[in-house]
Formats: C-alpha cells, sequence, structure tokens
C-alpha cells in the first residue's frame, strides 16, 4: 500500500454569515448576500479542490469543545439540523455527514498511543458542530467527501496557550503518523478565525455591509501581520508567537487547530496560498491554505 | 420602577449531565440526584407559575438570549460526557414572559433577543435542570443566556430587567442558576467511583462559599464574585458571573433561608443543589463597594477619551 499524505492543509472560518449569504437550499433562512471577499475566496478554495485527489476531509473545530482530551467522529453518518446557537436567525442547516470511520479510529488510536488523552464519539444522536459544517460546506458545497471532525481540547483554559501549543503540536504529529499508515490522501482543515473579538450588536439586516469592519485596529494589525509571516512561509514563527497573539487579539487559534494543522504538515516553510481576508461581525477572517505540491501551489491572492 | 416581585424560591444547580443521566454509577451523583428530586418536590409546593433559569452553559455574543419557544423538541447529547446517554426533551416555554423580558432588558439599556427556533441547541444545563427539576412540564419555563463579554454592571442591570419582568407581569417565580462551584474538572477519563473534587483547594473555596449560601448571604457571594473568579473558575469567560445575576434578580441582600441540599464532585468540579428562600431573617446587608447599576450603558470607550 502506498504511503497516506496530507495534500492540502486549509484555515477555513466558520461564521455562519458565509453560508447564509450563499443562501444554499440545505438553509432556511434567506439573504441578500455579504461578506463577498470570503465568499469568493471560499469559492476559490472550492474550484481547487475540485482539481485536488483526496478521499477525506479532516475538520479540528473549536465549536466541539471537550475538556476530556480529543475526541474524534466515531460513526458512518449525522443526519440532523444544526442551528447555530449564537446566530440562529442566520443558520438552521440540514445536513447528511458522511464520516470515514476508519480513519477515524486509525488517528484516535494514533493520538493514544502517543499518550494523548483521546475518545470516539458514538453516541447516534449527536449533533456535529456548525464550525465543521460551515467549513466543510464552503469547501465542498457537493459534500461528496466524507469527513472525520475532531474537538478541540481547551488546554488554554485549562492552563495555557503553551500548553495548548505543545498539546496540539503532538495531536498533529499523531493524526500525520495515522494518515500514512492509511494510505489515504487527506484535506486537513483547521476551522476557525484569526482575531476573534465580537461586536455584541448586530445590524438590522445582517448582511449591510455598510456596518461590517474590524473589531479595532490592534486586531486587524494582528491578523496582517500573521498573514505576511503565511505569505513567507515563516509557519513555525506563527506558531511560536501564537500565544501573544492569542492573548491580544482573542484569537479563535486558542482552539487548538492552526497548530495542530501546521504540526501534521511538518511546520511548512513554503508560502501559503491566499484566498481573501474579511471581518463578520468584528472578527478577523482568513481563508488560507498550505499545497505541499510545489507544481500546483498558486500566487492566489 | 416596578412594584416587588414575587419570587418564592431560588435554587444553584450543577449542570453535569451525571445526575440525569447516570445517577446510580457514583453514590454523589446519586445524592445530588435526590436534592434535584427534593426541589422539584419544593417548586411544586412553592405555588410558583415560572421557573426562570440563568444557565452558564448557554453562551450568547449579542447580548443576552432568551428562550421564547413555546414547546421546544429535541435530542440533546453533552459535548463531553456523550457516552452517558442522550437527553430527549420537550419543554414547555413562558413565551410571553420571555417578551417582556427582552423588552424590560432593552428599557435598561441591554442588548436583547428572544430565540424561538426549531432544534435550537437548549444547553446542557438547562435540559438537566428543566428534566428533572419539572420532568411534567406542569410549570412553563424561560431560559437566559450568559454572554460571554459581559462583566458585572451588566450581569446586575440583567438581573433587573428579570425582576422588572417578574413584576410586570405578576408571576410567581422559582429563580435557577445553573453553574457548578469550582469547574475544574479533571481532563482524563476516571471511573465513577474515583470522582472527587479536583483539588483541595477548590474543596475548601466550596465550603466557604456553601456556608455564605446557608447563612442566606447572597449578596455577600456577589461581592465576592470576582474573589471566586480568581481562586476556583477555570478562565473560560470574564468573570464568575451567576451570583451577581441570582443576587440582583432575587434581591440585593443577605435576607434569605439557605439550605445546602448536597454537594459532591462531577468529575471534578463541584456541584452543589442549594435552596435560598426570601426571609425576613438572614444576616442583613453589608457595605457595598462597587456600583450598584440601575441601566446600561455599554463599553465606556476609554481608549477614546484622549490622556487626562
Amino acid at each position: 500500500m502506498a504511503k497516506g499524505e496530507i495534500v492540502l492543509g486549509c484555515l477555513a472560518p466558520h461564521p455562519p454569515h458565509v453560508v447564509y449569504a450563499e443562501n444554499p437550499e440545505q438553509n432556511e433562512p434567506f439573504s441578500e448576500g455579504g461578506w463577498e471577499a470570503l465568499r469568493w475566496g471560499y469559492n476559490m478554495l472550492a474550484r481547487k479542490l475540485k482539481e485536488v485527489d483526496y478521499d477525506c476531509i479532516v475538520v479540528l473545530t473549536p465549536h466541539w469543545q471537550t475538556y476530556i482530551g480529543n475526541h474524534f467522529l466515531g460513526l458512518e453518518r449525522f443526519q440532523n439540523i444544526s442551528v447555530d446557537p449564537i446566530f440562529p436567525n442566520l443558520f438552521r442547516f440540514h445536513h447528511d455527514i458522511k464520516v470515514d470511520v476508519e480513519l477515524s479510529e486509525a488517528m484516535q488510536r494514533s493520538a493514544e498511543e502517543a499518550g494523548i488523552v483521546s475518545m470516539m464519539m458514538r453516541n447516534p444522536d449527536f449533533r456535529v458542530d456548525y464550525g465543521t459544517i460551515v467549513s466543510c460546506h464552503m469547501m465542498n458545497p457537493d459534500w461528496d467527501k466524507p469527513i472525520v471532525t475532531i474537538s478541540s481540547n481547551r488546554s488554554t483554559h485549562y492552563y495555557s496557550d503553551e500548553v495548548m501549543n505543545e498539546q496540539a503540536s503532538a495531536l498533529g504529529r499523531a493524526v500525520s503518523k495515522a494518515i500514512e499508515e492509511s494510505g489515504k490522501k487527506v484535506v486537513l482543515v483547521a476551522s476557525h478565525s484569526l482575531s476573534h473579538r465580537h461586536f455584541v450588536t448586530e445590524a438590522p439586516l445582517p448582511e449591510d455591509m455598510s456596518r461590517e469592519h474590524i473589531y479595532n485596529h490592534s486586531q486587524y494589525v494582528w491578523d496582517m501581520k500573521v498573514i505576511e509571516m503565511m505569505r513567507e512561509g515563516k509557519m513555525k514563527e506563527v506558531i511560536e508567537i501564537l500565544p501573544e497573539m492569542i492573548e491580544q487579539t482573542m484569537a479563535e487559534a486558542e482552539g487548538g487547530g492552526l497548530t495542530w494543522m501546521m504540526a501534521a504538515m511538518g511546520m511548512p516553510d513554503y508560502p501559503a496560498e491566499i484566498y481573501g481576508y474579511q471581518s463578520v461581525i468584528g472578527t478577523g477572517n482568513v481563508i488560507a491554505a498550505w499545497d505541499p505540491n510545489s507544481a500546483t501551489r498558486a500566487l492566489v491572492l | 420602577m416596578a412594584e416587588s416581585p414575587d419570587i418564592r424560591l431560588g435554587l444553584y444547580v450543577p449542570p453535569h449531565p451525571h445526575p440525569l443521566l447516570a445517577p446510580e454509577q457514583n453514590e454523589g451523583w446519586g445524592r445530588l440526584r435526590d436534592a434535584f428530586d427534593t426541589c422539584r418536590q419544593r417548586i411544586e409546593e412553592s405555588g410558583a407559575d415560572l421557573i426562570m433559569i440563568y444557565s452558564t452553559t448557554w453562551p450568547s455574543i449579542i447580548g443576552h438570549q432568551i428562550q421564547a419557544h413555546p414547546s421546544p423538541v429535541f435530542t440533546h447529547v453533552d459535548d463531553d460526557f456523550h457516552f452517558l446517554g442522550s437527553m430527549e426533551y420537550e419543554f414547555k416555554m413562558d413565551a410571553e414572559f420571555a417578551e417582556c423580558f427582552r423588552d424590560c432588558c432593552e428599557e435598561r439599556g441591554l442588548q436583547a433577543r428572544t430565540v424561538a427556533y426549531d432544534g435550537f441547541p437548549i444547553d446542557t444545563g438547562s435540559v438537566v435542570a428543566l428534566k428533572l427539576l419539572n420532568p411534567d412540564n406542569r410549570i412553563p419555563a424561560c431560559i437566559v443566556s450568559s454572554n460571554v463579554y459581559s462583566n458585572r454592571a451588566e450581569q446586575i442591570v440583567l438581573g433587573k430587567a428579570c425582576r422588572d419582568a417578574i413584576s410586570n407581569l405578576g408571576r410567581k417565580v422559582a429563580v435557577v442558576v445553573v453553574a457548578s462551584l469550582s469547574n475544574r474538572m479533571f481532563t482524563e477519563h476516571i471511573e465513577p467511583s474515583e470522582d472527587r473534587i479536583h483539588s483541595a483547594k477548590d474543596d475548601e473555596w466550596n465550603q466557604k462559599i456553601l456556608e455564605f449560601f446557608e447563612d442566606g448571604r447572597l449578596e455577600d457571594i456577589s461581592q465576592l464574585s470576582r474573589d471566586i473568579q480568581g481562586q476556583i473558575r477555570v478562565s473560560k469567560v470574564v468573570a464568575y458571573k451567576p451570583a451577581w445575576w441570582m443576587a440582583a434578580t432575587m434581591g440585593q441582600h443577605n435576607n434569605y433561608e439557605g439550605e445546602v441540599l448536597a454537594y459532591e464532585a462531577l468529575h471534578g468540579a463541584g456541584g452543589a443543589v442549594i435552596q435560598l428562600t426570601p426571609s425576613e431573617k438572614g444576616i442583613g446587608d453589608k457595605e457595598f463597594d462597587e456600583d450598584d447599576v440601575e441601566h446600561y450603558h455599554g463599553d465606556r470607550g476609554v481608549l477614546d477619551k484622549g490622556m487626562i
């Protein structure tokens, strides 16, 4: 069997606003659009993915929050309605998700062998989090590939950002090993924003773009600095300063997604593909991808 | 100003699903379940016609969200403790009260909205509380979220807005706060028989808080909230808020009869079932050393004011 590999890593933020703005048939509310910089970026990334040969999408999401290690989806199918607890007016999405249980189990075993507290989730009534659904829908609106969701262990809250970095890195290495042994081609997704301070009010028409801007300039400066480092292929350095960024901007990377993905990909030293940046209800969101194949890697924006 | 609200009793209960789904697996979880059962009976006997829940496991961002679906139905599964089983529910909500509560919030300067959507994810803590305290839906309920950014002033005003709504509609209310005491859980799997409070320090702080509750000193606990946050709360949110809301809703004083019905570990966290009943007796007031806020004015915008 050929060795499995990670064929793409994506930083894919999950504000439900972008799905709302797309008006897919699965989502109940209707919008007049909005957040085009992000949506068009996602559309470009989705087109790239159509050209990539892969078997499965593996997502680490901060909206499945666990305190007892990392949990892995462990059933083949989840059909339900996902209603966003924060923005139920925007996101009520009917989904039918297929899971690659074999790969999920292999990753969980690998994590356990590496000493990481972990568990399979096998309750059929479990509702898959909206972070997973938003990121996966925007990247693959056809939903024609199985996924695996990994929960976010809240070690930032329990210990520190530095401990989160250590633990998420260990998880990334364990997941990478399992993927290699599986023989599968996998797309990794870190589902989160960069800066993550929200406005606590909402425009009467949420998609009124005249109201949308970053929460404050400090958040913007941090976001731009990190994006610049992504363009320069300095991901080891990004992960090293992540604790500082989290502290300064409440960055959603606190959930471990970016650290996990970069560790699984061996801390890329090549430029990231940047697909778009925009604020959503004050938070800073970038869509970025790391393509290990230099022949297909592109300068997008 | 609204007239004095008719609050029959207040309860402080834990959010974890163990007393609902697995009371037989650990004696302590069983004692918590018994305490919930006692509280169910007391709510019925109190004549309350509304159960008003503030849940720390329902976070919100756009101000304060208030559940207004008249009969939400779903099957809920906890993110961590999914292996304990599913929680099917069908609740009866007081939509009229929810609307009034929202209006009262807005009158006091708060951002608030009602939510009434099929399939809305009611949080673990609220589901556990309502299934155990009101299993037959005899009494309509209302649930309000815990805004992740709010701090003391906003919580106090939220509590006062709730008082306004209770008075305006003349409801007889059982106030329920869903929150742990110390909230640090073990970060690995433990056998049910191994459960204990995570550390001696957490236990000692919990015991001290329980003494205050037993003496009916709700406002004193409210005044201690920042210390409690620093000492025994994992910093998931900016502050320990439930006592602020509970005191502002029930009355900011220490004139209560307090009873601790159970105190046990829930995967390391401090879970207590406590009853407070308004009383003429009690410890009385103490010196208030922070503003007693009536109206919320939002962020002060200190960065826009320039240097003095």
